[in-house]
């Protein structure tokens, strides 16, 4: 006798890479079941709400590591869910990166004319627009109009927002109150359960198990709904396939605890993590120059002042995305707002030394910094780091030893950035400088690295595809090496760092790892077709219909 | 005389005070007041709320409080032993340094190199965290309240309906050229 539930396929996690597979599986006829360790919300659960316990705790996770702490997307819809929804594609040249490895570090199969059709299929399903300047927000235009001043282009990047609907509130990270950000609960995931997918939020995986018949045990715990600290009962599903698509942050601990039931790993796993070489400087305008300098008024006399309003990133400058350069010089500057609560604690005032008695990160002085508030504007760099994120062992539970009862926890990962990781972020701290202290336009000062080490809202790489087992955990179809039949679809299987905001890469792999996921459920017996159209748009995120514990 | 350091728990609140203090300075609350410096004008971490933050067990440092003031005020002795510095007795340790000494000490604990730097980085989070989101309270109440931290930062108040929208947010123009390989999808070729 057997009760364990089973299913064709378990899906660990509900963001880009676990709704792309949802949604085509269950399209296809499989039975597929999704587990996510995080709450599922809607729009009218979003709040606009700083108090802790408000959905921005809820849904968003803060990792802080050895060197290195990772935000990322903790409920159903995933980072879909949190993030800004900018969606370029990545640079021609980053598929040709040799990184730390000293050869080419993408499989063979894979470059930019390889992906563009699976780009194009994910921009037609979410879908992803190109942004207009009549839409571009303030903080946008500033950084247009300084990029301009300093003889550089400036470009709208594609996104996921539907502009008609979008009330530049600047809330996205707590969840979008009026599903103008596209996220994941308006198209995969509720097409995805039109076919009969099941999403049941608040269960963990813990570990994998294999099956006598070749398949895996997965076994969950469930999370309170409040206090994530807390873990209730414990169940398992079998399945014929698994996609692990947890998160770069959360799916080597579920691998690595697996280890000891499933066998060895590739080296691979946990190792090469990449933070998308990810820093931020924050800019405080001059008012009256930005007046004079740049021609800015918002039509009542005021220049700017408008960091509050918007939708996170809007404008890049991508003069650096240029092949010809030498990697590890190539970045990407992107304006951005970082609300409040995580957004100010890192910020340095510029000038402030740093010597005892002159603090950068707090004081007076800070306080002063922080009465400008509405005159700020962040600059975001993404450039090519060296992979040098290493996981330790991993907690007992989850990803994390959770700390507060949302969102805080500490986690096993460990980050040194090398001195080609320096080489870029140094470039670009002096060419936002240059851009931005040009005829006394603003202040910039970087974030500090002193407090939480570096930081990434996009990781990457820590389970990643390559056609070199020992550098790669995953073969060019994303199935794990060594445990047929297991396939990881998210952020970790990008091999390195973008030079851009990395979802729509993410998302068109995820896409092109379908068809062999079909194909292995066919060779276990499963019936199930590849060819799914784009699914269609839900016009709310209210409905939750195959919800399941 | 300070007959506040006798109790151990309006002592454990004033070393908190002070250390949330130094994070993000206010003004003193009465000429007598110990716990805050007085290094700038206006509210600072502790007018915000920073005490009812840290002891919110939501947060997890809750439990901790008690021994982080111990600790905090064992090394401010520690301090003051090193700077030759003579301490009124009848404060916590780091309650009766001045302004300046206590942000020198907060620099040693934050070091990346201090072996407690993960404790102290906490502590001034959520000290931080009270000054500039209020995340003890509702946003709608604290801007009600004239939250000093929001006020400070010039945090704009929702519509009637307590949701922000921002109806005017452009410059509704072109403001640079595009990079000269973008192609139709809007990202570069």
């Amino acid at each position: 006798m057997n009760s364990i539930e089973s299913t064709d396929v378990v899906v660990i996690g509900s963001g880009f890479g676990g709704a792309i597979a949802a949604y085509h599986l269950a399209a296809g006829g499989a039975r597929v079941t999704v587990l996510e360790r995080g709450p599922w919300l809607a729009a009218e659960e979003f709040d606009h709400d700083f108090k802790l316990g408000s959905s921005y705790t809820r849904i968003f996770d803060f990792v802080v590591g050895d060197g290195m702490s990772i935000l990322s997307g903790n409920c159903v819809g995933g980072g879909s869910v949190v993030y800004f929804a900018t969606m370029p594609r990545a640079p021609r040249y980053i598929f040709e990166r040799q990184g730390s490895i000293g050869r080419r570090m993408w499989p063979a199969s894979i470059d930019r004319d390889t992906l563009d059709p699976w780009y194009d299929r994910v921009s037609e399903s979410l879908p992803v627009t190109m942004t207009p300047w009549e839409t571009v927000p303030y903080g946008g235009g500033i950084w247009a109009a300084a990029c301009n001043h300093a003889g550089r282009t400036a470009n709208p990047v594609p996104s996921a927002v539907d502009t008609d609907q979008c009330t530049n509130c600047n809330w996205m990270m707590s969840g979008c109150k009026f599903d103008a950000k596209k996220s994941l609960l308006l198209n995969y995931l509720p097409a995805a359960m039109s076919h009969g997918a099941q999403i049941r939020p608040l269960h963990e995986v813990q570990h994998l198990e294999r099956t006598d018949d070749g398949g895996y045990r997965v076994h969950y715990r469930i999370v309170d709904d409040s206090d994530y600290r807390i873990l209730h009962e414990a169940g398992v599903i079998e399945a014929k396939i698994v996609v692990v698509a947890a998160g770069t942050g959360a799916t080597p601990p579920i691998l690595q605890r697996s280890e000891k039931y499933l066998g060895k790993m590739p080296h691979a796993v946990g190792r090469y993590f990449s933070g998308n070489g990810e820093r931020l400087n924050t800019v405080v305008f001059d008012e009256d120059r930005v007046r004079e300098v740049l021609g800015l008024d918002r039509g009542d006399g005021t220049a700017y002042e408008a960091h509050q309003i918007g939708r996170g990133p809007v404008v890049a400058s991508w003069d650096k995305l240029d092949g010809n350069l030498p990697e590890y010089e190539r970045y990407s500057l992107e304006q951005l707002y970082f609300p409040p609560g995580l957004g100010t604690i890192l910020a340095q005032v510029p000038g402030a030394t740093g010597e005892p008695g002159d603090p950068t990160w707090f004081g007076p002085r800070k306080k002063e910094l922080l009465r400008e508030w509405k005159s700020w504007l962040t600059i975001f760099t993404m450039s090519e780091d060296d992979n040098e994120g290493v996981f330790g062992p991993p907690p007992e539970t989850g990803n994390a030893n959770r700390f507060s009862q949302q969102m805080l926890g500490h986690g096993p990962l460990s980050y040194k950035p090398t001195a080609n990781t320096w080489r870029g972020w140094n470039l670009s701290d002096a060419d936002v400088k240059d851009i931005l202290e040009r005829d006394g336009i603003a202040k910039v000062a970087p974030w500090t690295n002193d407090l939480i080490g570096a930081y990434t809202v996009h990781p990457l790489s820590s389970c990643r595809i390559g056609d070199d087992p020992e550098t790669s955990a995953l073969d060019d179809r994303h199935e794990l090496r060594g445990h047929p039949g297991i396939f990881v679809t998210d952020g970790s299987a990008v091999p390195c760092g973008l030079t851009v905001n990395p979802a729509l890469t993410i998302s068109a792999l995820a896409e092109r790892a379908m068809p062999g996921i079909v194909k292995a459920l066919n060779e276990r017996g499963v019936s199930c077709t590849y060819g799914a159209p784009i699914p269609g748009q839900a016009s709310t995120s209210k409905v939750k219909v195959g919800a399941g514990r | 005389m300070h007959t506040e350091s006798t109790d151990p728990r309006a002592s454990r609140v004033m070393t908190l005070e002070a250390f949330a203090d130094t994070i993000i300075p206010g003004a003193k609350r009465s000429p007598d007041d110990h716990a805050i410096a007085g290094a700038a004008e206006g509210g600072g971490a502790v007018a915000a709320g920073a005490l009812t933050l840290l002891e919110d067990p939501a947060g997890g440092l809750a439990h901790s409080l008690e021994g982080l003031a111990d600790l905090l005020n064992l090394h401010a002795s520690v301090y003051a032993g090193e700077q030759e510095l003579s301490l009124d007795e009848a404060l916590p340790a780091f309650v009766a340094l001045n302004y300046d000494h206590r942000a020198r000490m907060v620099q040693r604990l934050c070091h990346p190199d201090h072996p407690e730097k993960a404790l102290w980085v906490g502590l001034a989070l959520f000290s931080n965290m009270a000054f500039d989101s209020a995340a003890h309270m509702s946003t709608h109440d604290a801007l009600a309240s004239g939250h000093p931290g929001l006020m400070t930062i010039g945090y704009a108040k929702p519509n009637a309906d307590g949701v922000w929208r921002f109806p005017r947010y452009s410059y509704g123009r072109a403001l640079a050229n595009l990079h000269p390989q973008t192609n139709s999808t809007g990202s570069l070729a």
